[in-house]
């Protein structure tokens, strides 16, 4: 409760008289963080968050939805204020831009292939979407990576055999591997990239103390774990 | 619709019909009007910039001479995808400095802080309050802006080669009649290389048409962005899931591109028609 208090003064003391608009990025094609639902919404945990959070910190937030490879950049040019679609946190994309603390506790990457096949992960042809730390790894690994612009076609080129398996979120591929009737399976883990956060330009200060403050009360009165839980099947236990 | 509130006991004609009207249906088709939209306005500017930078190609003073020649040759130098990436930013960031500069110049604070390019709120170009049509309007500006540079100095080309192309005969007789270069010009070589203009031109066209995906570096979501949005799988967090259609959606892309090409078509055939009529020249025959 005193943690609750703390972040609840935070908050107020960071927030400015007026509704400030902040614009929130993110990439709409990673169910179930961030994804275009069929009345053409963002949707998913990042957006029920994301509301949250902005109302908590007193902000007037409109989503906007960029593609993964140019979002960081267009972070930086002022196109919109934050980045939250599932970025996970790391040194190489902290120098550009900055983190608020994670929101989504580090989780295992699964590697998921064809039902039946045989695939050595450590050298076989792996996809991966481009700019992640997957795919960074892959390439880090031994294994051949194979790179795609966004999470679909990674999948499909499961799918398809033009690669081995995929290596993404376990979250990501979990629905997709419980509705696949069998044919497609996780077959290995990997334990790579720390927390998700939000990400903002690093002259943002002020904007990040805000989400820091706001995602700090939902840590605090458990609605984090609850959405984490429901949406990533993920226990947080923040 | 009333009968599409919950999606998951329809079956057949009643999903189908649902799954076609979603609001994200509906976005896809409305890209239709957008990608249409976008050749309608850079069309005329692309001639207009064509026509333009085959005069400056053509003129007596040195300096626009240059400039012409420098337009048409470094911008269909540059690769597309790299002049897309940066023209807009550019002309967004240039704006959004003259405003900074206007609006508030008591802001101390640099511009340019590391990676960032930060001016005060009310410098934005559009402000962000402002509703997000607007931000769609001002980057589709942007992007036409783009489209018309690049497809400009492609038109320029074909057209100083077309003015060129007509025989030096004709404009020698229209000197003998006694009419001042301004009157050859205009009313003999212009007239007269429309025809020679004609296939390059309906390339162009052509190429301009199938080349609306690169909207979406720019933040516009044109018929391929919505095309393959839609037709990815779908799991079940999504009210209509299905697997992969991204066949069928490309298919139906098709019909439209195909379509497209064939009015094209007809229509150039016509003014080609149109414009051999009299002339001993090629297309006349055909």
């Amino acid at each position: 409760m005193k943690k609750l208090i703390i972040a609840a003064a935070l908050v107020a003391m960071t927030t400015s008289a007026t509704a400030q608009t902040i614009r929130m990025g993110t990439e709409g094609a990673y169910p179930p963080y961030n994804f275009i639902n069929d009345d053409g919404e963002v949707d998913g945990l990042e957006r029920e968050l994301g509301d949250v959070l902005c109302e908590i910190a007193g902000l007037d937030c409109v989503w906007v939805t960029n593609d993964w490879d140019s979002i960081i950049p267009n972070l930086v040019s002022g196109n919109y204020d934050t980045i939250i679609a599932g970025m996970s946190i790391t040194d190489e994309r902290d120098e550009v831009i900055d983190f608020t603390q994670e929101y989504v506790p580090a989780d295992p990457s699964a590697y998921m292939a064809l039902a039946g096949g045989d695939v050595d992960v450590d050298t076989g042809v792996i996809a991966a979407q481009t700019s992640t730390i997957q795919a960074s790894y892959i390439a880090s690994s031994g294994a051949t990576v194979v790179e795609f612009a966004s999470p679909d076609e990674t999948v499909a080129a499961v799918r398809s055999g033009e690669v081995d398996a995929v290596l993404a979120d376990r979250a990501f591929l979990a629905d997709i591997v419980a509705e696949s009737n069998g044919e497609l399976v996780f077959i290995g883990e990997v334990n790579i990239g720390g927390g998700v956060g939000i990400g903002v330009r690093e002259s943002d200060a002020e904007l990040k103390a805000a989400l820091n403050a706001a995602i700090e009360v939902v840590k605090a009165d458990g609605r984090l774990n609850e959405m984490v839980k429901r949406w990533l099947d993920i226990d947080a236990n923040y | 619709m009333e009968m599409c509130a919950d999606p998951s006991t329809l079956d057949g004609i009643n999903w189908w019909t649902c799954y076609l009207t979603t609001g994200k249906h509906q976005a896809f088709y409305a890209s239709f009007g957008t990608v249409l939209l976008l050749l309608a306005i850079t069309a005329p500017v692309v001639m207009v910039l064509g026509f333009g930078g085959a005069m400056a190609r053509k003129s007596k003073i040195l300096p626009l001479r240059w400039f012409g020649l420098a337009y048409t040759n470094i911008v269909r130098g540059v690769p597309d995808i790299i002049f897309f990436l940066f023209v807009p930013i550019a002309m967004d960031q240039g704006i959004e400095y003259l405003r900074h500069q206007i609006k508030c110049p008591d802001v101390l604070e640099p511009i340019r802080q590391g990676n960032d390019f930060v001016v005060c709120s009310i410098a934005k170009m559009p402000l962000s309050s402002s509703p997000q049509w607007i931000h769609e309007v001002y980057g589709f500006s942007l992007a036409s802006i783009a489209f018309a540079l690049v497809f400009g100095a492609f038109a320029a080309n074909t057209l100083y080669g077309a003015m060129n192309a007509v025989p030096r005969a004709q404009l020698e007789t229209a000197e003998a009649f006694g009419m001042s270069e301004r009157q050859v010009f205009w009313r003999v070589q212009v007239k007269q290389m429309w025809l020679y203009a004609l296939p390059g031109l309906s390339n162009l066209w052509m190429i301009l048409i199938k080349a609306t995906p690169l909207l979406f570096l720019l933040g516009v979501e044109d018929i391929v962005y919505w095309a393959r949005e839609l037709g990815g799988s779908k799991t079940s967090k999504f009210t209509y899931p299905h697997p992969d259609w991204r066949l069928y959606y490309f298919a139906f892309l098709m019909v439209f591109y195909l379509l497209m090409t064939w009015a094209s078509e007809k229509v150039f055939n016509r003014i080609t028609k149109r414009l051999s009529h009299g002339q001993a020249t090629v297309g006349a025959g055909s």
